[in-house]
């Protein structure tokens, strides 16, 4: 690490600066997951000793041994999250169309946006759990009323960053198209889009973490068909199976923060090389 | 006070003097009520750099608003004789995900030029500036001076008869707007557009200008107008010559006086 430093001090500082504050990134995580880690075994202990509940809360090795010591348990396992990353990605994908169009006609006019803008903030506030018998009865206890659920979920942040971004443009900006003569299309393809992907990026990072937590949340409602990791987290609480139903829910975790790693990287390479962060 | 008259012509203006600005009695009023402008005449001539100054908020952004077709004169007529419009923003507005040569394409883009127009057009602008070298790199890797440089390439790239210029160098340091100062009238010299020029700087419009304007505050009018009689090109030098301060000395004068 030292001499690593050591190289390093040749570069600007700003570099070495940017790789120790790194290098805190990673460190203190790591510490914080032992202190948890521990905690977990506490909690382990106590529910196993005091209460007598185990499943309740099992302890973390015996958690890894169900995902890789039990071949039925990781056979279904597998499916459960391919069930749910199909339904997060579907519904991501439909928010993200869905929003993307919704913003940019907000974004042509201000008459628009406030006739627009209220249905949006509707989404934003409707309690799904009210919708779900209905939903459930229109289009089943299956796949369709998964993926709508996680449309709902994330469809919100995807309007309102679009929308942020495409207005994010300054006077001068818009004003040297309007020089120019540019209509509305050169506009939105040449100024309003580009100046707005910084904003959309964050927009789909939120959605598609919220896209997971949709898809999981909508299992919960609709167990039909092919479950995902809601509906085996369901079964193996039902069965008091403790460290299958916390290997679920751990999995669903972790996907959740690779989608957000994933859309961040994205980001990154996609707006990175121009865009300063502050 | 009044403006110049067309048939007086300056000591530099060249043997052709077409009229390409020509306002009279313009007024500007604003839908709130703001009045920003009230009978103005003015002309600028090919050959000619008319520099406008005045008191913060007196409406020189808004005169040049109007001859460059962004609003429109509530009263008056408003004339420009060309559509060749060259505008300088005071920010150099270039767009952050665009290298500087694809920054100095974007007009003649929007135009529709070819590509090969474009790239060639864009090259002789760039290295008319002075920023060959720097064609790939973005906005952020510049110095407010360079984005400036690159926002004029933009514009040149248009071949104005008509260069606007709102305060374009108010954000820079003494060297680097002397410079370019230096810079443009080289380029005045060279494509003898027509420039209208604002500025906050009284020796600034005094060096770069055929004639100087003096506008008073709201509602702005034109107070006074001098002639700048050194003739081009001009070296930077001329700052230090005793007519040169007196001329500065009196259109100072001329904008305190304007300024209640
Ligand atoms: N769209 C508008 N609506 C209402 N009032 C306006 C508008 N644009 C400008 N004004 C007003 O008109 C006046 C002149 O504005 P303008 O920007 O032309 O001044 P300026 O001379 O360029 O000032 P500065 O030197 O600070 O740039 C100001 O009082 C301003 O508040
Ligand atoms: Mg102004």
């Amino acid at each position: 690490m030292a001499i690593d430093t050591r190289v390093d001090s040749t570069q600007r500082t700003t570099r070495r600066r940017s790789g120790s504050s790194r290098g805190m990134n990673v460190g203190l995580p790591i510490v914080v997951f032992f202190l948890l880690l521990g905690l977990f075994y506490l909690a382990a202990l106590y529910y196993d000793k005091a209460k007598q509940l185990p499943f309740l809360v099992p302890y973390p090795h015996l958690i890894l041994k169900a995902v890789f010591t039990e071949p039925a348990f990781q056979t279904q396992l597998v499916q459960a999250l391919g069930s749910t990353l199909l339904v997060a990605v579907v519904g991501l994908v439909i928010a993200v169309v869905i929003g993307m169009i919704w913003a940019v006609i907000m974004a042509q006019a201000k008459w628009l946006e406030s006739a627009l803008f209220p249905y949006a903030v509707v989404l934003l506030c409707i309690p799904i759990l009210a919708l779900v018998p209905l939903i459930g009865s229109l289009f089943g206890y299956e796949f369709k009323s998964r993926v709508i659920v996680t449309v709902l979920f994330c469809l919100f942040p995807m309007i309102a960053s679009t929308l942020f971004g495409l207005q994010s443009i300054d006077k001068g900006q818009r004003e040297l198209f309007q020089l120019q003569g540019a209509g509305r299309f050169t506009l939105l393809m040449k100024l309003r889009f580009p100046a707005a992907l910084p904003s959309i990026f964050v927009g789909l990072r939120n959605a598609a973490g919220l896209a997971v937590i949709g898809a999981v949340v909508a299992d919960q409602f609709f167990q039909r068909g092919n479950g995902g990791l809601g509906v085996l987290i369901s079964i193996e609480n039902q069965r008091l199976n403790g460290p299958e139903m916390y290997a679920a829910i751990f999995t669903a975790s972790i996907l959740g923060v690779l989608v957000f790693v994933l859309f961040n990287v994205l980001r990154r390479l996609a707006i990175g090389k121009w865009y300063d962060q502050n | 006070m009044t403006t110049t008259a067309p048939a007086n012509p300056t000591s530099t203006s060249p043997a052709r003097s077409d009229t390409l600005l020509d306002f009279s009695d313009v007024e500007m009023k604003f839908p709130n009520g703001t009045v920003a402008l009230h009978g103005v005449d003015l002309t600028v001539n090919r050959g000619e750099f008319v520099t406008v100054v005045g008191p913060s908020g007196c409406g020189k952004s808004t005169l040049l608003r109007i001859a460059s077709g962004l609003e429109r004169a509530s009263q008056g007529t408003a004339a420009v004789k060309t559509d060749r419009i060259g505008y300088v923003f005071q920010d150099a507005t270039l767009l952050p995900w665009r290298t500087v040569e694809a920054n100095v394409e974007l007009l003649a883009e929007l135009n529709g030029r070819s590509a090969s127009e474009r790239t060639v057009k864009a090259q002789e602008a760039i290295d008319l500036v002075g920023l060959s070298g720097f064609e790939k790199n973005l906005p952020k890797e510049l110095s407010g001076g360079m984005k400036m440089r690159a926002s004029l390439a933009r514009s040149l790239t248009l071949d104005p008869e008509l260069f606007l210029f709102d305060e374009p160098f108010g954000a820079l340091d003494e060297i680097t707007r002397e410079r370019l100062n230096d810079e443009l009238l080289r380029l005045f010299v060279e494509k003898q557009f027509a420039g209208l020029f604002i500025t906050h700087s009284v020796s600034e419009a005094v060096y770069l200008s055929t004639r100087v304007i003096v506008m008073s505050g709201r509602p702005g009018t034109i107070v006074d107008t001098f002639d700048v009689p050194f003739p081009m090109p001009r070296s930077p030098e001329i700052r230090f010559e005793a007519e040169f301060g007196k001329l500065v000395g009196e259109v100072s004068h001329a904008l305190r006086e304007g300024h209640h």
